[in-house]
């Protein structure tokens, strides 16, 4: 059992890192998750962590500097939401490419513009094809937890990628919630230390970090992080189930939430999931047979498994926080239908853009989607795939 | 190059990640003498032993001794570019 | 969940109702609850009209949206009648808590034909009085905690005096202001319907 607090997402996130002790943090406030850093830099202030805290000048320079920090032999950890993950951007793709284990607290907010400091994931779904492995947290315990998962997956020898855990900017990060915080030391030793194999300060062994990749090579090294990508899942696998050995909770690539025979399903990230299950308890009282797949692990994408739990059910709604702008769906939808269609598995499925820019969703909401739902499993009639939840209407 | 030098044949799974080499001073192995089109010619009656064309030399193919004093072009990495030739104050050097 | 127990907070930049919304989470969490408390930011400046929000329940609290159906509504600042419309969706079960000086004439002629209880507190003779300054948020969190009935008055106050040790850890001198606030405040709230 753990220890009983009440705090919110960013206090939640800045514990961890407190817990966990990196050699380097090197962040830049960006609203929601300036506390994030701000909370660290007193830790380092109190002296509480002997981190490296790096101020730098700008979300490229947070980047970078846990990129140096982290081909030096150094665990790196920073901070960011929406514009400062876009102004991240090059430096995403370099550090996943390069193959360091940087940990990102990602507090999702919608990328401007116009300008909109609120909840989305638009940010997210930014750099879905970046080659960070991507864990999305319904509450501020899931962020911590991630948090305390994210370094023994990113850094293990088969992965070496960097990962970025997801919270709802607002929703989990300013909301004060109850957490089981997990005693430091327990903590430590779960985490463990970072003993990389090459780095750049090891004397013994001069390198060289980011060289010309040309024709002849880069095709290779793209296959190679495609390859830790899919040993990411066997290893997200193993480590959740070391967290919950140790901590006692429970987790997978997605939670099911009512899906031994859920026959509507809805399919969603983040705080909504915890908002839809709401929703499907009310239902359930009056004898509808709702149910929810939370996706945890988006990046790398649980495809197989997550076809395989759908395949009972009579309709299916994918909810996208963000809306890809490409005329026919969002990307939670894409790739879930695109999975089903590889296992061979087809139920009617419709796609819901909501939430965009903080858009309030309620059970209410949800509630609407689920009587489509029974609609469309009546009918089998999907109507129009693309559909808004939430939106203003003519 | 050695045996086990990675090269355009080597599979994906035999390269290091990220394009990582573990091992310093390699560029040596890389011969760009096979990129010259025209040869340096070394006339050590002209020198002064100034130094200034050992710098320039993109390809570190200007050897010299422990007095700093300079020998005959490594032609296995001179590429011809005629940087040195250009930069000689003493016409010691002429593209041939 | 039956137990769920929803609070709205309206109040204007600068005068505590968010600090006042985390302290009542804070509370509740000691006595054992599950909590949310959380703003709902727009644009931050001294006078804006502000809502915070409370959730409290004695089991996990999953859903996270704002609150439309509040058990309880409490209005930091009397002006705001004017501005918000403070009683929507609140139940006619629950209650409203206003910080004014007005009687049940006015406070019901600016409140949409609200027809559940009214409670008024004068939060700014409360903490003039034993603040010396206007902090109108500690008064407004004792007693919405005595119309609610969240937790027993006991509870609340030996709660509170921990969470102002470690608040003001550092101005001590203002401990038993605060704590007289609260005492006076459980004890004038005053239902006018």
């Amino acid at each position: 059992m753990g220890i009983r607090e009440r705090l919110s997402g960013n206090e939640a996130a800045a514990y961890a890192m407190k817990q966990i002790n990196p050699d380097v943090v090197a962040a830049f406030p960006i609203t929601p998750s300036t506390e994030i850093p701000q909370y660290f830099s007193m830790y380092v202030d109190n002296g509480e962590v002997d981190t490296e805290f790096v101020p730098v000048e700008s979300e490229h320079s947070a980047m970078s500097a846990c990129i140096g920090a982290e081909a030096a032999g150094a665990r790196a950890m920073t901070a960011t939401s929406a514009n400062g993950l876009s102004l991240m951007w090059e430096m995403i793709y370099i550090a996943s490419s390069l193959r360091l284990p940087i940990v990102l607290s990602l507090v999702n907010r919608a990328v401007s513009g116009p300008l909109n400091i609120h909840n989305d994931h638009s940010d997210a779904m930014g750099v879905r094809d970046a080659g960070w492995i991507m864990l999305f947290s319904e509450n501020n315990q899931e962020a911590y937890d991630n948090i305390l998962m994210a370094h023994r997956i990113a850094e293990h020898k088969d992965v070496q990628l960097p990962l970025m855990v997801c919270q709802d900017g607002f929703i989990t990060s300013h909301s004060i919630e109850n957490i089981e915080l997990e005693d430091t030391d327990k903590v430590k030793a779960f985490v463990g230390t970072y003993k990389p194999e090459h780095y750049l300060l090891n004397a013994d062994e001069p390198m060289a970090v980011g060289p010309l990749d040309l024709q002849a090579f880069l095709f290779e090294h793209k296959k190679q992080q495609a390859e830790a990508m899919r040993n990411a899942k066997r290893v997200v696998k193993e480590v959740s189930e070391d967290f919950e050995r140790t901590f006692g909770r429970h987790y997978e690539f997605f939670e099911r939430y009512y899906m031994d025979d859920a026959e509507l399903v809805v399919v969603a990230m983040n705080s909504t999931a915890g908002t839809a299950k709401a929703a499907i308890n009310e239902l359930r009282s009056q004898g509808i047979r709702a149910g929810l797949i939370k996706v945890r692990m988006f990046r790398p994408f649980p495809a197989e498994e997550i076809a395989e739990a759908l395949k009972n059910a009579s309709a299916i709604a994918v909810l996208d926080k963000s809306d890809s702008l490409n005329g026919c769906g969002g990307a939670l939808y894409e790739d879930v239908v695109s999975a089903m269609f590889t296992s061979n598995i087809h139920v009617p499925t419709v796609n819901y853009v909501y939430g965009i820019g903080g858009r309030d969703t309620t059970t209410d909401h949800i509630k609407t989607v689920f009587t489509d739902l029974r609609m469309i499993a009546d009918t089998k009639d999907i109507g129009n795939p693309y559909r808004y939840l939430g939106l203003r209407e003519e | 190059m050695t045996e086990d030098t990675i090269n355009k044949n080597t599979p994906w799974q035999k390269l290091p990640i990220g394009g990582n080499i573990y091992t310093s001073g390699n560029a040596e192995e890389f011969k760009t003498g096979d990129w010259r089109s025209t040869t340096p010619v070394y006339i050590p009656e002209k020198c002064k032993q100034c130094g200034l064309c050992l710098p320039v030399c993109p390809e570190n193919a200007i050897p010299c001794d422990a007095n700093g004093n300079r020998g005959e072009f490594n032609l296995d990495t001179c590429k011809g570019c005629g940087v040195c030739a250009k930069v000689c104050p003493f016409q010691a050097i002429e593209m041939k | 969940m039956s137990n769920l127990i929803e609070i709205r907070w309206h109040g204007r930049g600068g005068q505590g109702a968010k600090t006042a919304s985390l302290l009542l989470a804070d509370a509740a969490f000691n006595t054992g609850k599950y909590i949310q408390g959380f703003p709902e930011y727009g644009p931050e400046r001294m006078g804006a009209p502000i809502t915070a929000y409370n959730r409290i329940s004695d089991e996990p609290i999953t859903i996270h949206s704002n609150i439309y159906d509040p058990d309880y509504v409490v209005v930091v600042d009397d002006t705001l009648l004017d501005a918000v419309d403070v009683t929507a969706g609140l139940k006619e079960s629950g209650a409203i808590i206003i910080n004014t000086t007005q009687d049940a004439e006015f406070l019901k002629s600016k409140l949409n034909g609200y027809n559940g209880a009214i409670y008024k507190i004068d939060a700014r003779k409360i903490s003039v009085e034993t603040l010396g300054k206007y902090f109108p948020n500690t008064p407004m969190l004792a007693a919405v905690v005595k119309v609610s009935q969240i937790m027993s008055d006991e509870a609340f106050l030996e709660d509170m005096i921990g969470s102002f040790k470690h608040k003001f850890a550092k101005k001590p001198e203002v401990i038993d202001g605060n704590m007289a606030a609260l005492r006076m405040a459980l004890e004038q709230v005053e239902k006018v319907n």
